[in-house]
């Protein structure tokens, strides 16, 4: 096992039961009642400026003039930014205390450069925001437009591989076992560049007093956003703060920060008064990241029994030139099944376009669909049961021989298959029909990584009982607030009602922030260890209390329950141990650091999703009947919030699938759909019976056992949903998303 | 948005009057001007809100039809006992025409006169000669796929949006206009919109104005109201092809900026012609625009299922 | 400007500050218009620059800010209110149009200080929300739309649109389609309003 600090038995042991139950949100109330404050909704500061970005109009090129007389002239516009009267600021990508790209320096109105479409030009700044984004239609630019290279298709000879450090890894011979394997696959998958298309659009409000800047945003991570914002304006990171305390949605959308932050502290310092400024809907699609289109090829050498002998998954990401981002679709490729004779690479086509970056589960959400649907196509050419296949394919241990921390994917499989009713499965493709339908079932297997990075955290337990914990952590939606509650409460032995959770904010200890599914694992271990922390320094105070119940005890057989420390049949409350013996409270703070052997194991979270759907022979258009996702993830805190989270990842594998995707137009460099009428996430209509389930399961990946859960569920899900197409309807189609054009022509 | 100054119209001869002007618009529910005007696409100086004069009532006409007014929201129109029971094409495509929310707030008349989705003409960075004559076509050679593929022309291949009239074209709808001087014209649906031609920012046949009062429905002719419409989300899309057949007249939408109404079609079933014949006559003129290529073979799935549906053929 | 037009203010409407409106630069004098709303039950008097949508004027002018801005052009849902009681997007509405009319919002649909309408405490309870966003919209839309029912409205699932409408699995998920939920909160917020309008 690997080896955390205390507080697993706790958890383990889950006295108070809160661990795994479905406690409602504690921030419910005030996301029902619209209570919760966005950043945009921030008024502690009193009334600001509103601040609207006006945007370049070419993908490259040059600002030749700018023109902001009649802007400045417009009613209302106190201040008008351009590159000419912005102040100077760290380089793009120049690292301050290192090279995270989400510490590093993301400048604004820097140069006149334009190295995408859409690159902000001016940001004016008026009374109103009715003013300020009229006041921005009326920049007036000349552009020189340079050499450009926009379409992915376009330029994917000039792929190269990538500088990462995972770009290219190898195990066995490749070449030879495929060479030598009875039965070969090797099919090309694409998908399209997808949109975060979070509800919340980008927004800052930017308060000055003095030397100090708060910056209230929409960030998933808030030390490197402190970091990001501090360098890039060359100040001393002390005198940045960043509040974030709901955010409306993130998906790696708010992982950098962006255009709005950079621009709002400017002007506010610029003006001496707070300063607004929020992202059109249109601004998103450019001024924020998006994941990379993709082409994916897929080699599978096997027996004709269906045992992989020979694996390899290479993908043709593109790249923003500036700034290098691989969508690793391969890595969980190896993880999923790994053979001895693997080859996977990455190369990456860069462009003049907006900045490539992660979108909700980078590298799985769209290398499963890649790698899914060839076993179903091996599968068929097979004749084998697309489960059975999966099955047979299990390893034994994980890359590099490393030992799985736990692993239930076969249960998995094996479980989805009996409650989804899978034996009614027909192999046969357009067996099944319904009217003008034809109804088809497909599987995908889910896999999604299980990290761990180092955290800290604060409590403090008051004179009332209740406690306080203050991390710089955020809360994406993912449900932070609630989770840090119960492992607080469970704890101390006092009700979630008891914990008071402020994080959103960077004064707190540090945290991570939210990505990766690394968030209830990183940030709620390091609450773990603080609430550790008071419960020897409480038990320690009440057994050197001479007057007290406790005194004497030993305070290794302190027990926290019901608001109270018991040791043997002597307790003492909470309340009146502190508001007699530490009336301003008691403050622990606690740390998690990554045991150094972390890595010496093989850490994922699995699952299988099963989906149906029904094929409309007449139009092509295909609509889910129903779907299930079975998925093992450790020990779940919060079975309610654990459900929301894969339910959600599904739907966005039903979105990839079937609807979502943006065209970059090679022309101009820009994005086709700037609207959500264009670019279609699933709606409501679109989503029938979903169900997903979790499988108990133990693991060591952090001291609570838990792995995350808010990626897991969309890998796999993309292509079981292709799947069943195939199984309805007979049309395999490679190129995502199914779209009836591409369904409409494989019916023929 | 540009600054503009907002007045609320009194009588429908003053709409009328002032809608001559070209700086005026006239606001009506508003879901699609004002979404314009904050990008800049409307930039009228003065507006003048229509919404609330009394141009709501739908009522049944001395000859059997319906008379609706230009001013009755989606939901009143779909909601109407009359509608549903005698014209429930009508009810089908605005049902399937937008959310909830839109359909409380948008009107009969503002359904006929939105503009073009086509994602060119919304993006204002590219040319597009229905946003500034003579400064091109983007969607030529761009990513065409919701585009037309009847009735474009070198200058526009847009489509126009409305389910609504793409319904009221196969049910043989007018609408009725007048102008401030209290002349009432009609003219049918199918030739409200213009195509582009070489002039495709000139969109309506109405004079400057001559504005729309209500949309007058004939009797509906014997036989099924069938509402087809296929699009990429179950709900809350626009439609990539629909069809409207009402007894044996057939309408086509998603494929032209102008509700296309399937004379060739109708003329060679009457003349006893099979559906694949029908099909081809109005299609074989079809032309696509690349990723828009498409749209032919499925309008003609389209179109020949609904005819043989309407004809109680076997599917 | 032609003053023969009778085209001009009704009496209820004021306007001020028009002189010397003109378009393209310079600075001008922007009109005010000074309306009245029943915003949540009470008499709301604002004077506005008439480009104030009723979503800006609820979340800059009022400080209701639980209706969201998700898109600011009617493709989300987000901002959903009612007026009159009846659902709309406040995005794509002026202020102004709705001089004199009743507007509810997320901060008034519950009946009293400190309650929660029951779809509210069903969103709670069924977890049918995450980032919260999207989520006031949902609730407002989920209120009317049991109105609507009610009402006798129809929607594209019904088989039969003479008949009075029945709250089905696909008229549910049908009539919450104009709010869109990147959470893909779907499965809970139909779980929540099935729960507050039976099955």
């Amino acid at each position: 096992m690997t080896s955390f600090p205390t507080g697993s038995d706790i958890i383990a042991e889950n006295r108070g039961g809160l661990i795994g139950k479905a406690v409602d949100r504690v921030d419910g109330w005030s996301k029902v009642t619209g209570q919760a404050r966005y950043s945009a909704e921030i008024d502690e500061a009193g009334k600001p400026l509103y601040g609207v970005i006006a945007t370049a109009p070419i993908g490259k090129g040059v600002i030749t003039s700018i023109d902001a007389t009649a802007a400045e002239a417009s009613p209302g516009v106190v201040l008008v930014l351009t590159h000419r009267n912005a102040p100077a600021q760290a380089p793009f990508g120049a690292p301050g205390e290192g090279t995270n790209p989400m510490m590093t320096a993301k400048p604004v109105l820097d140069s006149p450069e334009i190295r995408a479409f859409a690159t902000p030009v001016a940001l004016v700044v008026a009374d109103s925001f009715e003013n300020a984004r009229a006041g921005a239609a009326l920049i007036a630019a000349t552009y020189q437009t340079t050499g450009a290279a926009f379409g992915f298709e376009d330029h994917l000879a000039d792929a190269a591989l990538s500088p990462s450090p995972t770009a290219k890894v190898e195990a066995g011979d490749f070449e030879a076992a495929f060479a030598a394997a009875p039965v070969q696959l090797d099919e090309t998958y694409a998908t399209p560049a997808h949109n975060h298309t979070q509800m919340e659009p980008h927004a800052t409000l930017a308060v000055w007093e003095g030397e100090n800047l708060t910056v209230y945003t929409s960030i998933q991570g808030l030390k490197g956003a402190r970091q990001s914002i501090a360098w890039t304006l060359q100040i001393p990171k002390e005198r940045v703060r960043v509040v974030s305390r709901f955010i409306g949605g993130g998906f790696g959308g708010k992982a950098h920060v962006a255009a709005d932050s950079i621009l709002a502290a400017i002007a506010a310092q610029r003006l001496g008064r707070p300063v607004k400024v929020a992202m059109t809907r249109a601004q998103m699609f450019h001024l924020s990241t998006h994941r990379s289109a993709s082409r994916q090829r897929i080699r599978l050498g096997a027996g004709k029994d269906g045992v992989i002998t020979a694996l390899s998954h290479d993908g043709v990401l593109h790249s923003a030139r500036y700034y290098d981002f691989t969508e690793n679709v391969s890595g969980l490729t190896r993880a999923l099944y790994t053979v001895d004779n693997m080859a996977t690479r990455h190369d990456l086509v860069r462009l003049d376009s907006p900045m490539a970056c992660a979108v909700r589960a980078p590298g799985g959400a769209v290398g499963t669909m890649a790698i899914e649907a060839a076993m179903d196509e091996l599968a068929h050419r097979l004749g084998i049961d697309p489960v059975e296949l999966r099955i047979r394919n299990e390893p034994k241990v994980g890359e590099g021989g490393r030992a799985f921390s736990s692993r239930s994917l076969v249960e998995c499989l094996r479980e989805g298959a009996s409650r989804f009713g899978w034996a009614q499965r027909n192999p046969v493709p357009g067996a099944v029909r319904d009217g003008r339908y034809r109804i088809g079932m497909g599987v995908g297997s889910a896999i999604w990584h299980t990290l761990l990075f180092p955290a800290r955290a604060a409590i403090v337990l008051h004179a009332d009982g209740t406690a306080t914990v203050r991390q710089a952590m955020t809360d994406i939606g993912t449900g932070t607030y609630t989770i840090l509650a119960q492992i607080a409460a469970t704890a101390l032995g006092v009700r979630t009602a008891d914990i008071h959770v402020e994080i959103g904010d960077s004064d707190f200890p540090a945290a991570p922030g939210s990505g990766g599914s690394f968030g209830a694992a990183t940030s709620g271990s390091a609450v773990l260890d603080a609430a550790m922390n008071l419960r020897k320094a409480a038990a320690e105070l009440a057994v050197g209390d001479m007057g007290g119940p406790l005194f004497g005890g030993d305070p290794a057989e302190a027990v926290f329950a019901e608001g109270s420390i018991l040791i043997g049949n002597q307790a003492v409350r909470l309340t009146d141990l502190v508001s007699r013996l530490s009336p301003g409270g008691i403050v622990a703070e606690g740390r998690l650091e990554v045991p150094k052997d972390y890595w010496g194991k093989t850490r994922n979270a699995h699952g299988a999703n099963f989906a149906e759907v029904a094929v409309d022979t007449l139009t092509g258009e295909v609509r889910l009947r129903r779907m299930l996702g079975v998925f093992a993830a450790g020990r779940i805190l919060n079975e309610k919030m654990a459900r929301s989270q894969a339910l959600g990842g599904m739907i966005w594998g039903v979105g990839a699938a079937l609807t979502e995707e943006n065209h970059f137009d090679p022309r101009y460099g820009s994005f086709v759909a700037q609207d959500l009428a264009g670019y279609h996430m699933p709606a409501h209509a679109d989503i029938v019976n979903l169900e997903a389930v979790f499988l108990p399961e133990d693991g060591d990946d952090n001291p609570m056992g838990i792995k995350g859960v808010g990626e897991l569920g969309i890998c796999g899900a993309g292509a079981a949903v292709a799947n069943a197409v195939f199984n309805a309807c007979g049309v395999r189609v490679r190129d995502y998303p199914l779209t009836v054009e591409k369904v409409l022509q494989g019916l023929g | 948005m540009k600054p503009f100054t907002y007045e609320r119209a009194t009588s429908v001869a003053d709409a009328a009057k002032a809608s001559a002007d070209p700086s005026v618009r006239l606001l009506a529910g508003g879901t699609n001007l004002l979404d314009l005007m904050k990008l800049q696409i409307e930039t009228p100086a003065r507006i003048v809100d229509i919404g609330r004069l009394p141009l709501k009532d739908i009522t049944e006409t001395p000859d059997g039809g319906l008379r609706i007014g230009a001013l009755a929201t989606s939901t009143a129109i779909a909601s109407d006992p009359v509608v549903r029971a005698r014209y429930p094409l009508i009810a089908r495509a605005l049902l399937s025409g937008a959310s909830v929310q839109l359909r409380n707030k948008a009107t009969a008349a503002g359904n006929l006169m939105q503009r073009t989705r086509c994602a060119y003409f919304y993006d204002t960075t590219k040319p597009c000669n229905r946003r500034i004559p003579g400064s091109g076509c983007s969607a030529i050679g761009g990513h065409s796929r919701a585009d037309g593929i009847l009735g474009t022309s070198a200058a526009c291949i847009a489509v126009h949006p409305s389910d609504l009239a793409v319904a009221l074209t196969a049910l043989d709808a007018h609408v009725e206009t007048t102008n401030g001087q209290g002349t009432v014209r009609t003219l049918p649906v199918a030739d409200l919109h213009r195509l582009p031609g070489a002039s495709p920012h000139l969109e309506t046949d109405l004079a400057p104005g001559q504005i729309i009062t209500a949309i007058t429905v004939p009797p509906a002719p014997p036989g099924e109201q069938i509402f087809r419409k296929v699009r990429d989300r179950a709900s809350f899309a626009f439609a990539l092809i629909s069809v409207a057949a009402s007894g044996p007249r057939y309408a086509l939408g998603g494929v032209a900026m102008k509700p296309w109404r399937a004379s060739a079609s109708e003329a060679v079933l009457a003349a006893g012609g099979d559906v694949d014949e029908a099909v081809a006559a109005e299609l074989s003129q079809a032309r696509g625009h690349g990723h828009g290529e498409y749209k032919i073979p499925l309008a003609k799935r389209l179109l020949g299922a609904v005819i043989r549906q309407s004809r109680g053929d076997a599917a | 400007m032609r003053k023969e037009s009778a085209v001009s203010a009704t009496s209820d409407l004021c306007v001020h500050g028009l002189a010397g409106l003109h378009v393209g630069g310079g600075p001008a004098l922007t009109q005010v218009i000074d309306i009245e709303l029943i915003v949540n039950g009470r008499l709301t008097s604002l004077s506005l620059d008439p480009r104030v949508t009723l979503l800006d004027a609820l979340r800059e002018h009022l400080n209701l800010t639980g209706t969201k801005k998700g898109c600011d052009q009617g493709q989300c849902g987000a901002c959903t209110v009612l007026v009159n009681g009846m659902r709309i997007n406040s995005c794509l509405s002026l202020a102004a149009m709705h001089d004199g009319q009743a507007i509810t919002t997320i901060e008034g649909i519950a009946p009293g200080e400190n309650e929660l309408h029951h779809i509210q405490a069903a969103f709670i309870e069924r977890d049918a929300f995450q980032c919260g966003y999207c989520t006031p919209g949902q609730i407002v839309s989920a209120v009317a739309m049991l109105d609507e029912l009610a009402a006798g409205q129809p929607s594209q699932a019904a088989e039969d649109l003479s008949a009075a409408p029945v709250l089905t699995d696909a008229e549910l998920r049908e009539r919450m389609s104009g709010n869109l939920c990147r959470c893909s909160a779907y499965p809970h917020i139909f779980a929540a309003i099935r729960d507050v309008a039976g099955a």
